[in-house]
């Protein structure tokens, strides 16, 4: 069993590890920072429960080796909150709208709109629709996600 | 399930990639963007003992424009194509076919070289790069070779590339003014595998006749419909000159029956297509002619 030692920052922690090559980004954040927001949903990238944000952009966790981010800047959904009494608006708007019921596929869909509305701060229902169509729900028909997603984008902007 | 172990290497220098290639040949792979690679490892359809990753040789990403052609490097991500004015005032087919790869997060990781290696049957960019006539750059130990984008796909996921080689560079020749442009496709699911998809390139000279025209679909390679191009070449571009062409071209078109589509389906989706990328491209060419906005 070979291993590496990674230094990266994770939700402007910085964090140092010796992990083993093959372990996958989800498992390391998971298993070895006890970050367990990021989910294990398919790891093969299709269903986006293991979506994060590094260096702002999205990508599927699972598909990333721990050792491939050595030096990077990553964010989790445990990043999301500014602090630790306050949610981040689109925390807010999913709890409002009910756009959660088993929360599966949450922190993935959570950071893939923060990703968005970086990107389009007005999108239409159109733009949110075809931007979380990486990210799939079992449970709650995405209406009340696509509603929750276009809320916050009014309050971010209200700021 | 998890990866089976491996060796892991991160160079920096496309020299150093190429010596650990032609060092471990065939028990080697390069991972570039992952999206296609990490899945088959995490499913241990591949065990690759050792494991490059391109990641780090920051030679092998860029984009640029030189003596009107698009150079593109081989771990240039695929989201960077999409989103670069460049592309999409040149080259406006690669954007458009780019746009259908998956969903943002895998455009966001995988690479244009990836896409190209890796030769997947439903794949957007290797029917795209074909249409374009594009010609890619593999690197060996102390040898280069160029290979026409027609001529790289040899099989279903089985391409020229011998196991010491990468792919470093794509190149995409100048296209001419007045050339329309059309990648369609057809999939369960916006995002999901296409089960059919067709590129197509038309110009018309100041007549409005077609004097130039190029036609590829899916297939286990991709599937340069010649016999189309030179049915619609001097022609008028109408509905019906289409429908004619792919009808005659495409009978009998070699299609892969699967789970996901008989080859029947398939053949019938290529030739929906193929008619209807045709006229997208000629409608694209004639507003292009009059300065019309696409």
């Amino acid at each position: 069993m070979s291993t590496r030692q990674v230094r990266l920052t994770v939700n402007g922690h910085e964090y140092s590890r010796e992990v083993e090559i093959r372990k996958l980004l989800t498992d390391f954040l998971r298993d070895d920072l006890g970050l367990t927001g990021t989910q294990v949903g398919c790891e093969h990238g299709v269903c986006g429960a293991c979506t994060i944000l590094w260096n702002g952009e999205a990508v599927r966790s699972c598909l990333v080796f721990a050792v491939q981010v050595n030096g990077a800047d990553l964010k989790t959904v445990e990043g999301l909150a500014p602090n630790p009494t306050e949610l981040h608006p689109l925390q807010q708007k999913f709890w409002e709208h009910h756009g959660l019921q088993c929360g599966f596929c949450t922190p993935g869909i959570l950071l893939t709109a923060e990703a968005l509305l970086k990107e389009k701060p007005d999108p239409t229902e159109e733009d949110i629709r075809q931007w979380i169509s990486g990210n799939l729900c079992r449970c709650t028909g995405y209406q009340n996600i696509v509603t929750a997603i276009r809320e916050a984008a009014k309050a971010m902007a209200a700021k | 399930m998890k990866p089976a172990n491996f060796q892991y290497y991160d160079p920096t220098t496309i020299e150093e990639v190429v010596d650990l290639l032609s060092q471990f040949g065939d028990q080697a792979r390069p991972l570039a963007g992952g999206q296609s690679l990490v899945p088959l490892m995490n499913f241990r359809l591949l065990r690759p003992a050792h494991l490059i990753d391109l990641n780090g040789v920051r030679d092998l990403s860029y984009l640029r424009v030189e003596n009107g052609d698009l150079r593109i490097g081989a771990t240039t991500r695929q989201r960077q194509l999409e989103r670069s004015t460049d592309v999409a005032n040149g080259w406006p087919l690669l954007g458009e076919a780019t746009g259908y790869i998956g969903h943002m997060q895998i455009r966001n990781r995988g690479t244009v070289g990836g896409s190209l290696a890796h030769a997947f049957p439903s794949a957007e960019l290797p029917v795209a790069m074909v249409t374009l006539g594009a010609s890619l750059v593999l690197s060996g130990k102390a040898r280069q070779r160029t290979v026409s984008a027609e001529d790289f796909f040899l099989s279903t996921m089985t391409t020229v590339l011998e196991p010491d080689e990468l792919l470093t560079e794509i190149r995409v020749p100048e296209s001419s003014a007045n050339t329309g442009w059309s990648y369609q496709e057809v999939s369960r699911r916006h995002g999901d595998f296409a089960l059919a998809g067709s590129a197509a390139l038309v110009r018309l000279d100041p007549t409005g006749n077609i004097d130039h025209a190029r036609l590829t679909v899916t297939g286990v390679t991709p599937i340069r419909v010649r016999r189309a191009e030179e049915i619609v070449t001097g022609q008028k571009p109408t509905e019906a000159l289409f429908r004619e062409a792919v009808r005659k071209a495409m009978d009998g078109l070699e299609q892969d029956s699967d789970i996901h589509a008989s080859a029947e389906y398939r053949r019938s989706a290529c030739e929906a297509l193929g008619e209807r990328t045709l006229r997208k491209a000629a409608e694209r060419a004639a507003n292009s002619s009059k300065g019309q906005p696409q």
